[in-house]
């Protein structure tokens, strides 16, 4: 996981988005979500969680606002799909709650806060694979960070971020966190 | 957590609420298409069985293979432990099989125990002897914590409830099992049983104990009944069945003392007639069934926090 969840953390970095920022970015991408899919017809939000669940709500909401639309929103979990399992010592799973009706047939717009080496959307798609067949699946991130390690890219981006592998970026959200930031800072560890 | 499962003492408040968490989140999988998961493909689980048992070695599998490990069956029938071998050489055939996991179960107790000091993978005790069975008391915590605080008990315990444990206690590692871990999560549990099924050392259990069933049955939120167990009955421990059923036995008049939202479980298998009545056992009340669905997922849970992770506990947060 490239963000990190400590919120001190987070305040002695370099301000990248502050809360304003982070709006007039979801705002966009609620757009291109609509330009793109025609309308937002069959369209479902599938927040990664922690923090792409609340990103998902967000969205569904701003789509909510300009459309009139009531866009399907829920969360994936994908922990048990990672590669990096063996990695880490077990982690708590967090939720996957699908919208009444499933994910046959619909446009999948895959949420989270920070895209780095692309292996979270890979076991996002596993984990996908396994609950239906969508007719597509897209991917909206508020930061892209680069460093890829698979052959993923971002529908959708709030802000790209050219970074080093040393440095973290900390993605703070009000459901979460207290506070709306985005902030980069040097890795502690070599 | 640490690496076996060999008591329910084993685990402290977090981490058993860890496990009911995590079983809550695999819960939603038994409704989905494909009931399954990459997350222990490659990793073998071995079912080490020196007892006979329908739903515990059936739900170990089956929890197994829903997280994708190899699962090898091993009862002591048709095995070599039938041509005198001994635990530990079985043991060390299972080691150099490479078995990231053994689940075993024992008629003598503290199997469990010598076993994790035998083999390199992790122990999953499923019952040895009259000693501990701590997946049931995992899958029981999780089935109180279902149906009493409904399916948003995330991160919450069992505090203020009151689970009366009755009958057969003294043979019943359910009930041991049960009184270690139901108060570890905060429930308030009391023993119902005629003093000769009591152990020795009740006394010292985090539990009250009680001779008198028809009392405790109107203060209980959960009522567990234990099977009697005919064959680990090497004495008569009370006059007649018939008796014991009238005195400690659920049936349709007792079950209507409890106030109404009170849960009843069974660990299985049922003496219906003896310690249940078939009234009860198929009343909307009874669990029974519930158990078991839930007895996978609960396994499912833990196979997930001993095996899944990296084998030597990292320390620190890698990015």
């Amino acid at each position: 996981m490239c963000a990190a969840s400590s919120p001190v953390a987070g305040r002695d970095g370099l301000a990248v988005l502050d809360a304003e920022e982070i709006r007039r970015a979801l705002t966009r991408i609620a757009h291109e979500i609509l330009e793109r899919t025609h309308g937002g017809d069959g369209v479902i939000l599938l927040g990664i969680p922690t923090r792409g669940v609340p990103l998902a709500r967000r969205l569904a909401a701003r789509i909510g606002e300009f459309e009139g639309l009531d866009v399907p929103c829920g969360s994936l979990d994908v922990t048990m799909h990672r590669d990096d399992l063996r990695l880490h010592p077990a982690r708590a799973l967090g939720r996957t709650e699908l919208p009444v009706g499933g994910v046959d047939g619909k446009t999948v717009v895959l949420v989270d806060d920070v895209l780095y080496s692309g292996r979270t959307v890979r076991a996002a798609l596993d984990a996908l694979n396994d609950l239906g067949r969508p007719r597509a699946v897209q991917l909206a991130v508020l930061v892209d960070r680069g460093h890829r390690e698979l052959p993923i890219r971002a529908d959708y981006v709030g802000k790209n971020l050219p970074t080093s592998q040393r440095e973290v970026v900390h993605v703070l959200l009000t459901e979460v966190d207290a506070q709306d930031s985005v902030t980069i800072s040097e890795g502690g560890q070599p | 957590m640490k690496r076996h499962l060999i008591s329910a003492a084993d685990l402290s408040r977090g981490d058993a609420l860890l496990i009911l968490d995590t079983a809550e989140e695999l819960a939603s999988l038994a409704d989905r298409p494909i009931k399954k998961l990459p997350t222990l493909r490659g990793r073998t689980v071995v079912n080490l069985f020196y007892e006979d048992s329908t739903r515990t070695r059936i739900s170990f599998e089956a929890a197994a293979k829903r997280l994708s490990a190899d699962v090898i069956n091993f009862s002591a029938k048709g095995s070599s432990v039938a041509k005198g071998e001994s635990l530990k050489d079985t043991a060390l055939t299972l080691e150099a099989m490479g078995a990231d996991a053994v689940v075993i179960r024992h008629p003598a107790s503290g199997a469990a125990h010598r076993l994790a000091g035998w083999v390199r993978g992790s122990v999953l005790n499923a019952g040895d002897g009259t000693h501990e069975h701590p997946t049931q008391a995992l899958l029981d915590a999780f089935t109180i914590r279902r149906r009493l605080r409904g399916l948003e008990a995330r991160r919450t315990g069992l505090d203020g409830l009151r689970v009366t444990i009755v009958g057969d206690v003294l043979h019943s590692r359910v009930a041991r099992s049960n009184v270690l871990l139901l108060s570890t999560l905060g429930a308030e549990v009391t023993l119902a049983a005629p003093p000769t099924l009591l152990p020795l050392a009740v006394g010292s259990w985090p539990c009250a104990v009680s001779y008198d069933l028809d009392s405790e049955l109107p203060k209980s939120d959960v009522v567990m009944m234990l099977r009697v167990q005919q064959e680990r009955m090497t004495a008569a421990y009370f006059p007649s069945v018939r008796e014991y059923s009238r005195r400690y036995g659920l049936d349709a008049a007792r079950m209507a003392r409890l106030p109404g939202h009170a849960i009843v479980m069974h660990p299985g298998p049922m003496n219906r007639g003896v310690e249940i009545a078939a009234e009860v056992a198929d009343s909307v009340r009874s669990t029974i069934v519930e158990q078991v669905a839930n007895g996978v997922t609960t396994r499912m849970a833990v196979l997930y926090l001993l095996l899944g992770g990296t084998e030597f506990p990292a320390t620190g947060e890698a990015r």
